[in-house]
């Protein structure tokens, strides 16, 4: 055992450090620390920067075009953009896909895809849930039928993130109606652009339109965009969801929060002094604080374990759970910081544009819809209850 | 004591309901949230008519003279209808406000046309230094030789925009957050140097930011004694805090059945989700909470009216627990709802947002933890 962080990884967050002061425009920063909406370009302009820097893929083989980091640096590299106030990095192209693509593509698939997702020339969106099949993924029913050199697909897809910006959508397809629901199920790749695709909004919560209804009417989809034997996509979407750990814990956005709950709570007043200050407040943020240095400490212990091919030990499962315990708690708490003030709500002032009037300013207009916002994280992806299953079924065998 | 209604308890239980069954389906409330004053008229039309804009005023002026038992009926009712209507902000706290404190001739002038629905009124307490703190008032008057000069500003007025008569809190003496030297006026929205802003809020009812740019008023416009009007606002902010928690109750009863249905319905692994135990925990614990809550606003109810301390540690108490149960009913609801649980279109999320506005309305739970320490 030896707990200090070693010096080629401490040189590293150096860099990383000062390369994200330099490089991250300002704008995105403040919109990004002050929990506005971001645009299309304000991801795709980020992605660019860090592409230039080599830095665009942290997690892809450097054959690909990765930066071909440790799981440790990952980490650090995630920390320091998320506290920064960089965007996150869709993972939807880089993420899911490409891993996918890496393993299971042709290299035609891979030539023609991958250079085009670490520059976001592409956006890619994901096309798992339906209407029916949400925890119970593998109950899907948009079917792919074989027609001439391809499928002509039917069907629909919910809770798809941004679905309004991508050109790209991956896609679990039904090919095969028999045996058990997860067989007969296939891997496409649909160009967002073919006739018969409709893109429908969901307004959530907070206002806000990250997610979509995509309807399939008749789509045609050639061959070679399968990716992976066809009827096997089982097993592929069960890889892209085991595929990305490291940004399971969430534990960037925690350190950000975190952060941002301190700055806020230092600038708002209670009884004339900062509300930090008061005892009550200050003991809640100390107890997420305390929470959240456990939290740390359980992801670098699956970090080094992974890192070792070592599978028995800290369920990622469990990291999930606790990380998204951590963020709710600290955006309830950063909503707290604005007290009444918090009630007012301008949901475009969130779009970007400075000369909205609002109540109370631009900062405390976004603090409860995003409180709002962030109960997602316990929904998708697996929701905690399902988290929890797995932990039970697959750790503790029962 | 008795749990039961009595028979006109039961007639007004009776009334409520059917106004909320008749007149507050969730897509005609939507649509009044959308309109310019962001509620509508023929509800406001409906509770007049029904004589419940004057519940809580005396019969002299046309009043019921109705307890805090009827007021924790209506406002449970109007929980679970998601009223949009000023009800709260200028039937129960800003009219009976002004009977308490208000000369003879404002109340004959105003308190009829208050129960009648022609008119509203809001207190404008808050401002946006003071966070919940009714002492931090730096909004000022200065006696003029006609009366006073009110400058300054008042935040989150509840239904502002929509009063045509505001009670607004200003300063006469002392130090920015002395409980001395408070003094409570009434102003006419209209008049020169007011001026309003209006936000929908999170959960649709609208709140205004109200400047008040030297705004003259005559001498009468003191209500109730100089200086001294700290007592009279907690009176008034605590009927508030009632009156939010049995809105709350009804809310969060709305939103279990809500989410019991949806857990009947919804299928996953070929059965309904809430067969799964793990969801039934989580229901079973937020039902838990929300009988909690009823049983501490009925408390709150028992002590609304009697010594001033007693009243304000038990809306201290009520107001705490109801936060606190109104946010995790609201979370569990929504998590059991899964993906449908974050969208706009659903009830429930807009039941889980009204609670978490009342949380954070006259005082959340850190608030009222200091006041009943305080008083312990």
């Amino acid at each position: 055992m030896d707990f200090r962080e070693s010096d080629e990884d401490q040189a590293f967050r150096l860099e990383v450090r000062a390369f994200v002061e330099r490089e991250l425009p300002a704008d995105i920063r403040e919109r990004v620390l002050d929990f506005q909406h971001l645009g299309r370009e304000d991801y795709v302009r980020w992605q660019r920067i860090l592409q230039q820097r080599g830095w665009g893929a942290p997690g892809w083989p450097v054959a690909f075009g990765g930066a071909g980091w440790s799981a440790a640096q990952r980490n650090i590299f995630d920390e320091e953009c998320f506290t920064a106030g960089a965007p996150r990095q869709m993972p939807f192209g880089l993420s899911m896909v490409a891993p996918v693509l890496q393993k299971f593509g042709t290299p035609q698939q891979q030539a023609r895809f991958l250079p085009r997702i670490l520059d976001m020339s592409d956006w890619w969106c994901q096309g798992y849930s339906e209407p029916g099949a949400g925890s119970d993924l593998s109950a899907l029913r948009c079917r792919a039928e074989v027609s001439g050199d391809g499928y002509v697909v039917n069907g629909q897809k919910i809770w798809t993130s941004f679905a309004q910006w991508a050109n790209w959508i991956f896609c679990l397809v039904r090919t095969h109606h028999e045996g058990r629901q997860q067989e007969g199920i296939s891997f496409l790749l649909i160009d967002m652009s073919s006739p018969g695709i409709e893109v429908r909004p969901i307004k959530t919560l907070d206002g806000g339109h990250d997610v979509n209804e995509v309807f399939f009417d008749n789509v045609w989809v050639p061959r070679d965009h399968l990716v992976g034997e066809e009827h096997k996509g089982w097993a592929i979407a069960k890889y892209l969801l085991g595929h990305e750990r490291t940004n399971i814990a969430g534990l960037g956005n925690c350190k950000r929060f975190m952060r941002r709950l301190k700055e806020i709570a230092s600038g708002s007043l209670k009884h004339g002094r900062p509300l930090l200050e008061d005892v009550r407040f200050r003991d809640k943020v100390v107890s997420v604080e305390m929470e959240l240095l456990a939290h740390e400490w359980s992801l670098l212990r699956l970090i080094d374990q992974e890192g070792k091919g070592q599978g028995k030990g800290i369920e990622a499962s469990l990291l999930k759970i606790r990380g998204s315990e951590i963020q709710q708690r600290l955006t309830e708490l950063i909503m707290e910081c604005a007290g009444p003030y918090a009630v007012p709500f301008v949901p475009q002032a969130l779009e970007g544009d400075a000369d909205i009037d609002t109540a109370n300013g631009r900062l405390l207009n976004a603090l409860a819809p995003h409180y709002l916002d962030w109960r997602k994280i316990s929904i998708y992806g697996g929701s905690n209850e399902v988290q929890k299953n797995i932990i039970a079924k697959l750790t503790l065998g029962l | 004591m008795d749990f039961s209604l009595n028979e006109e308890q039961q007639m007004l239980a009776d009334l409520v309901a059917r106004f909320v069954e008749r007149q507050c389906d969730f897509e005609t409330r939507r649509a009044s949230a959308a309109s310019a004053r962001g509620w509508s008229e023929d509800n406001w039309t409906a509770l007049a008519e029904t004589g419940l804009l004057a519940l809580c005023l005396d019969e002299q002026y046309g009043g019921l003279g109705a307890g805090a038992e009827e007021m924790l009926l209506v406002m449970e009712a109007f929980g679970r209808g998601l009223v949009l209507e000023p009800y709260l902000a200028s039937a129960l706290v800003g009219a009976p406000l002004l009977q308490r404190v208000g000369s003879a001739q404002h109340k004959e002038h105003l308190l009829p046309v208050l129960a009648s629905g022609e008119i509203r009124i809001s207190l404008a307490a808050l401002e946006p230094q003071s966070r919940y703190d009714l002492c931090d008032v730096s909004c000022s008057a200065r006696e003029t030789q006609e009366g006073f000069r009110l400058v300054g500003r008042k935040s989150v007025v509840s239904h502002g925009d929509s009063a045509d008569w505001l009670i607004v809190s200003a300063r006469t003496c002392g130090a920015q957050t002395d409980r001395h030297g408070i003094s409570l006026f009434l102003i006419d929205a209209n008049s020169p140097g007011v001026s309003v802003r209006s936000f929908a809020g999170l959960d649709g009812q609208r709140v205004a930011e109200v400047q008040l740019d030297g705004v003259n008023v005559a001498r009468d416009a003191l209500l109730g004694p100089m200086h001294e009007a700290i007592e009279d606002l907690e009176w008034a902010v605590d009927r508030a805090c009632f009156a939010l928690c049995a809105e709350a109750v009804g809310c969060m009863d709305r939103l279990i059945e809500l989410t019991v249905e949806y857990l009947q319905t919804r299928k996953q692994f070929g059965k309904p989700i809430g067969s799964f135990q793990a969801l039934q925990h989580r229901i079973a614990e937020m039902l838990g909470l929300s009988e909690q809550a009823r049983s501490i606003t009925y408390y709150a109810a028992a002590n609304l009216n009697g010594e001033q301390d007693d009243r304000a540690r038990a809306v201290s108490a009520a107001k705490t627990l109801i936060g606190r149960a109104g946010r995790l009913i609201g979370q569990h609801a929504t998590q059991l709802h899964g993906g449908m649980g974050m969208t706009d279109e659903l009830a429930a999320g807009w039941f889980f947002k009204r609670l978490t506005v009342i949380d954070m309305s006259w005082g959340d739970g850190d608030h009222y933890v200091e006041r009943y320490g305080a008083l312990m």
